[in-house]
């Protein structure tokens, strides 16, 4: 599951990245995503890979869970909770609401099916057309909440799993995770943000 | 009865080696062959059956607790002495002996004391190599503590946790047994009667506590390590489940009692705070190296401690002997106290407790000192107590500690009974009158590790023992006496609850077989405590039935036998006419109000032997030598 | 102080279990809470009535067999205390308090608040100890042990071995208990023959015992009563994934014996 975690980590990292790109302007983000298409060997090994990932992350965390529903099949009539962050006790929503946010995002920018105005090659436009829609953005603005308080567990959690626990490095790890999931967020949520208010304009009104 | 106390002779240095040479040896391929019962998992029973499944003994392992890790040796805080002069500071081996023999107040057999001696050294590398986090020193090398009663630093810690520490090295060492097949653990079972069959221990009835089962276990040898009986006073420093049940139910077999009215009282225990007290929590003796002890001067002083100016406090230890002031031995230290108690010069609510007071440390030393010290001594307190020991003085009582008493054993660790071993707090020790800090793990672990694993092999090797199986009629006959008195108990359906009985029982010991004796206390309370015996039997309410869980069964059998050995220690302590050690008779002070020994008539220990239920015991003496250290009168003045 | 408590009952572990509610009266402030308890149970019993079981023994913090949830926390809500040393001033008059023993596959309750935690006596039998025959040690001295080491290793080994990581646990793992160990003896000089070996046997174990997975949520150190970090927990995963490797293909424990 770190294992899994660290690689979807980085790939949710070169998506923003990429992704943010849209700050530049049409010329960039759309050249970039042609250039991407250009090769598909990486296009489709890095989709696949993806997708075995995610697989692989769903299954053990499913295994996971069903290990430990076992382990407690009684609740508590009470139970307090005093030392946990409510990011690690909703890992088991956050999760699986990110993964069908997945889906919705593929049919929404990558396969089209779910967008108003889709272009194949017009990025920059799909982009900015389909976070108009306030409700799609208001989606998108809470998948990302999800995401990023699932990662901030998560970063914390892959150290923790892979056995570095570190009297002074432990904080500094967690305070880092705090930041990159803030920064994350403020990243992605940027997007949909500017598309709404304005600040992207439409690739016709820049010209 | 006969006393053959099986001392070695000849030069004590050598007695050991010579009697393990002279022991008989049980062939390695045989010793699977040989079952043996181990009753306790505490440092001398889990270290003994560890040590005796490696050999390839076939062990059975028994522990009332849900664990053998919760026996009661996990709560000793201070330490465990060995005579390894990693100090060089003068330390030897002969110098523990010697210690502990003057310690004792010269009423333990000296060549049992120096085997044990011998011992301490081993003990420390055995637990080192297991695993115990002994503390260190930045070189690496391991650290020690000074300890009450002796002038060499040669005690061994592992913070104020080595109870806890060595037990766990023992309990895992045990697991590892349990583990490779040659130990069998039975938990939650408690053993409620004694087999002998043609005058041989040869098995146990124990009880589930789970499923009330009563239960045989057939053996070749039965080892006793069950700790002490302090919980006869209801009120002590032991566990809640610490109890004589099993020495004591051995006892009715035939097994000496040696010296019951031997029991240490620990001077620094938070005091009563009210009926429903149900233990005494003990705060390290270390403390009293920085507090000062004192009471008011004056009779029923009620001002608050700070109110109370230095000229009207009485530090009573300081005056009454200057040259060991607040660090005299623990029975000293707690016969002061309950002096000045008994005047009515007490402290707090109930006028029976003393101030410990570190405003002089904190203003010498500054706070972070007295902090790093003893801060968790001080937050245990704060948390019982709700006082803050930094701002106002702790409030101490003696409270019972530890039992020096326990079955008669010989040099090997075998009863009156053969075949029946008792090792550790159990057996009448080597102890004597008093015993050490920091000397009961030591010898726990003696017993265990390196005593019985020569001794009990000696004896299966000696004896010609038929092979005997649970279908003996003697094992039937046990088990249905077992069952007649568990029955018994929940069919009386009386008035008063188990407990109340325990804790009349626990005051009439403290008032009469206490910190101070004397005869006509003494005669009082055996009649006393054979009528709360008889109301007992007629008027407790034991609850639900025998055949679950039931924790107010098990304490009815515990109490039921407290209530006999009760007896039995104010019976010794009213033989014993002279003071020694924790046994302190008023009659029998000097002047000044100290001990006053008597060793031209009582140079012995005391085995009782059981006569029945309504008839005197009979006293045994077994004649103590002092061939290397002299008998001589402790002062602390 | 009057309390209102509601104890879960069950007469044995086939039996089914419920709440019941009980008043407390007049319960004194320097009442621990097992004393509180005490009092009680001497009503019911007075009262014809089966007293509420619940685990203890030494009553000073250190045998660990006491332990069960108050209002959902292990061991109660004061920090670093156990049942057995959390007092009653830190509750207030009129309280309701819900008492619930730990809740776990591995630990089934046996009655009322009692449950049989056997699977840690297990869990160290598989490998939490150092091989040492007696009599055959090495000086206490020979082999130096770096001060911070020991204390580190001090840190581990204070567990008492009650149970509430697992309580407190909303996977009831027992990471924290198995951790403190590996961490205990795999800092020390003496532990290091037998590391990687006790690291898988005592890992898998956890499973055999059905213990949840740890998904590093820190409920376990909250809750523990030595405050062991769960650093602890991280060092047995490493020794874990180390031994995983260097025993690649030599069967699940690390070959036999």
């Amino acid at each position: 599951m770190a294992a899994t975690g660290a690689a979807l980590y980085l790939f949710v990292t070169i998506h923003l990245l990429g992704n943010l790109q849209v700050f530049l302007g049409p010329e960039a983000i759309n050249s970039y995503a042609a250039k991407l298409k250009s090769v598909p060997e990486i296009v489709w090994g890095a989709r696949l890979g993806l997708l075995a990932t995610v697989g692989l992350h769903i299954l053990t965390t499913i295994q996971l869970m069903r290990i430990n529903a076992k382990a407690r099949p009684t609740a508590y009539t009470k139970k307090a909770n005093s030392a946990s962050t409510v990011a690690s006790r909703t890992m088991y929503l956050s999760g699986p609401t990110i993964a069908a946010f997945i889906v919705y995002h593929l049919l929404h920018l990558t396969v089209g099916s779910a967008h108003p105005q889709y272009s194949e090659t017009d990025v920059y436009s799909n982009i900015v057309f389909g976070f108009r829609v306030w409700w799609v953005s208001a989606a998108y603005l809470i998948a990302m909440g999800l995401l990023c308080t699932h990662l901030r567990h998560g970063v914390q959690s892959m150290f923790q799993s892979l056995g570095f626990n570190h009297p002074l490095q432990t904080p500094r790890i967690k305070k880092f995770a705090n930041a990159v999931g803030i920064l994350y967020f403020t990243g992605f949520a940027s997007m949909p943000l500017a598309a709404l208010t304005g600040f992207l304009p439409p690739f016709f009104e820049r010209l | 009865m006969k006393l053959d106390s099986r001392i070695p002779s000849g030069p004590i240095e050598q007695a050991w080696d010579q009697s393990r040479f002279d022991m008989k040896l049980v062939n390695p391929a045989n010793k699977r062959k040989f079952n043996v019962i181990v009753v306790g998992s505490g440092l001398a029973g889990g270290s003994a059956a560890a040590s005796l499944g490696e050999l390839g003994y076939n062990v059975k392992c028994f522990c009332f607790q849900d664990s053998p890790r919760r026996a009661h040796s996990i709560a000793a805080q201070g330490g465990i002495n060995a005579a390894k002069n990693y100090q060089n500071d003068g330390d030897s081996i002969y110098r523990l002996f010697y210690d502990t023999v003057k310690g004792g107040d010269f009423r333990a057999r000296e060549y049992n004391v120096y085997r044990l001696a011998q011992n301490s050294v081993n003990i420390i590398d055995q637990c080192v190599s297991q695993g115990v986090p002994f503390a260190r020193e930045y070189g690496g090398a391991l650290a020690n503590r000074s300890f009450g009663g002796a002038q060499v630093s040669r005690t061994f810690y592992a913070r104020g946790q080595t109870g806890q520490q060595l037990l766990l090295g023992a309990y895992q060492a045990l697991e590892a047994q349990v583990a490779a097949g040659s130990v069998a653990m039975y938990t939650r079972t408690e053993m409620l009667d004694l087999v002998v069959i043609d005058g041989k221990a040869r098995g146990i009835v124990t009880r589930n506590l789970v499923t009330g089962q009563i239960e045989s276990h057939a053996a070749d040898a039965v080892i006793l390590a069950t700790g002490g009986y302090g919980n006869v006073f209801y009120l002590s420093t032991n566990a809640k489940g610490s109890n004589c049940t099993a020495i004591w139910r051995a006892h009715k077999r035939g097994a000496a009692f040696a010296n019951p009215c031997f029991t240490q009282i620990h001077p620094t225990c938070i005091p009563v705070s009210g009926d429903y007290q149900s233990k005494l929590t003990l705060m390290s003796e270390s403390l009293r190296n920085d507090g000062r002890i004192w009471v008011p001067k004056q009779l029923g002083d009620k001002r608050a401690p700070g109110q109370i100016p230095e000229g009207e406090r009485d530090y009573y230890l300081e005056r009454r002997y200057p040259s060991f002031g607040n660090l005299v031995p623990r029975d000293v230290a707690s016969r002061a106290s309950k002096a000045v108690c008994d005047e009515g010069r007490g402290v707090g609510e109930t006028g029976l407790g003393v101030y410990l007071d570190f405003a002089d440390s904190i203003n010498r030393l500054g706070r972070n000192a007295i902090e790093e010290r003893y801060g968790n001594l001080f937050e245990m307190y704060n948390r019982i107590t709700g006082e803050d020991p930094y701002t106002s003085p702790m409030r101490i009582y003696p409270a019972i500690h530890y039992t020096m008493g326990g079955l008669w054993v010989d040099y090997q660790l075998m009863s009156t009974i053969p075949g029946m071993f008792v090792l550790g707090e159990a057996n009448f020790s080597d102890h004597g009158a008093n015993r050490l800090g920091a000397s009961a793990l030591m010898q726990g672990l003696s017993d265990g590790y390196f005593v019985i694993p020569a001794t009990l092999g000696n004896y299966l090797a000696s004896n010609k023992l038929d092979k005997v199986d649970t279908s003996a009629p003697e094992f039937a006959a046990t088990t249905a006496e077992v069952h007649e008195s568990v029955r018994k108990l929940l069919s009386i359906k009386g008035k008063r609850t188990v407990s109340s009985y325990h804790r009349e029982l626990g005051k009439i010991i403290w008032d009469y077989c206490g910190m101070a004796r004397n005869a006509e206390g003494l005669t009082t309370a055996i009649n006393r405590v054979q009528a709360l015996r008889h109301e007992f039997w007629n008027n407790v309410n034991v609850p639900g039935s025998g055949e679950d869980l039931n924790q107010q069964l098990e304490i009815a059998g515990r109490v039921a036998d407290f209530l006999e050995l009760g007896e039995l220690m104010c019976r010794d302590a009213l033989n014993r006419n002279e003071s020694c050690g924790g046994h302190f008779r008023e009659e029998y002070q000097t002047e000044e109000g100290e001990a006053m020994r008597d060793d031209e008539n009582f140079q012995y220990a005391a085995a009782w032997e059981y006569t029945g239920q309504d008839t005197e015991p009979l006293l045994h003496k077994e004649a103590l030598e002092f061939k290397y250290v002299h008998p001589a009168q402790r002062s602390y003045k | 102080m009057n309390l209102t408590l509601h104890v879960w009952r069950q007469a044995n572990a086939a039996a089914p279990g419920r709440m019941v509610r009980y008043d407390a009266r007049d319960v004194s402030e320097d009442m621990s809470f097992l004393e509180m308890l005490d009092v009680v149970n001497e009503k019911l019993i007075g009262e014809g009535k089966e007293p509420i079981a619940f685990e203890h023994d030494c009553r000073e913090g250190i045998c660990g067999s006491c332990g069960f949830m108050i209002n959902g926390a292990a061991h109660g809500p004061q920090k670093g205390t156990t049942i057995c040393q959390l007092h009653m001033r830190y509750f207030k008059d009129g309280e309701e308090l819900y008492l619930e023993p730990w809740r776990a596959t591995a630990f089934p309750v046996l009655k009322d608040l009692v449950v049989d935690r056997g699977a840690f006596d297990r869990i160290i039998a598989a490998g939490g100890f150092v091989s040492v025959r007696t009599g055959s040690a090495p000086d206490g001295n020979a082999i130096p042990v770096p001060k911070e080491a020991a204390d580190t290793a001090m840190d581990a080994a204070a567990c008492i071995g009650c149970g509430a990581c697992v309580a407190a646990c909303p996977n009831a793992a027992a990471a924290l208990f198995t951790g403190a160990k590996i961490s205990h003896l795999g800092m020390l000089p003496q532990g290091q023959a037998e590391r990687s070996r006790r690291a898988l046997r005592m890992v898998e174990q956890l499973t055999l015992e059905q213990f949840g997975s740890c998904t590093n949520i820190g409920e376990c150190e909250a809750a523990c009563p030595k405050q062991i970090p769960i650093e602890m927990i991280a060092r047995m995963n490493r020794d874990h994934l180390k031994a995983a490797w260097q025993f690649r293909g030599a069967g699940k424990s690390g070959g036999g014996e």
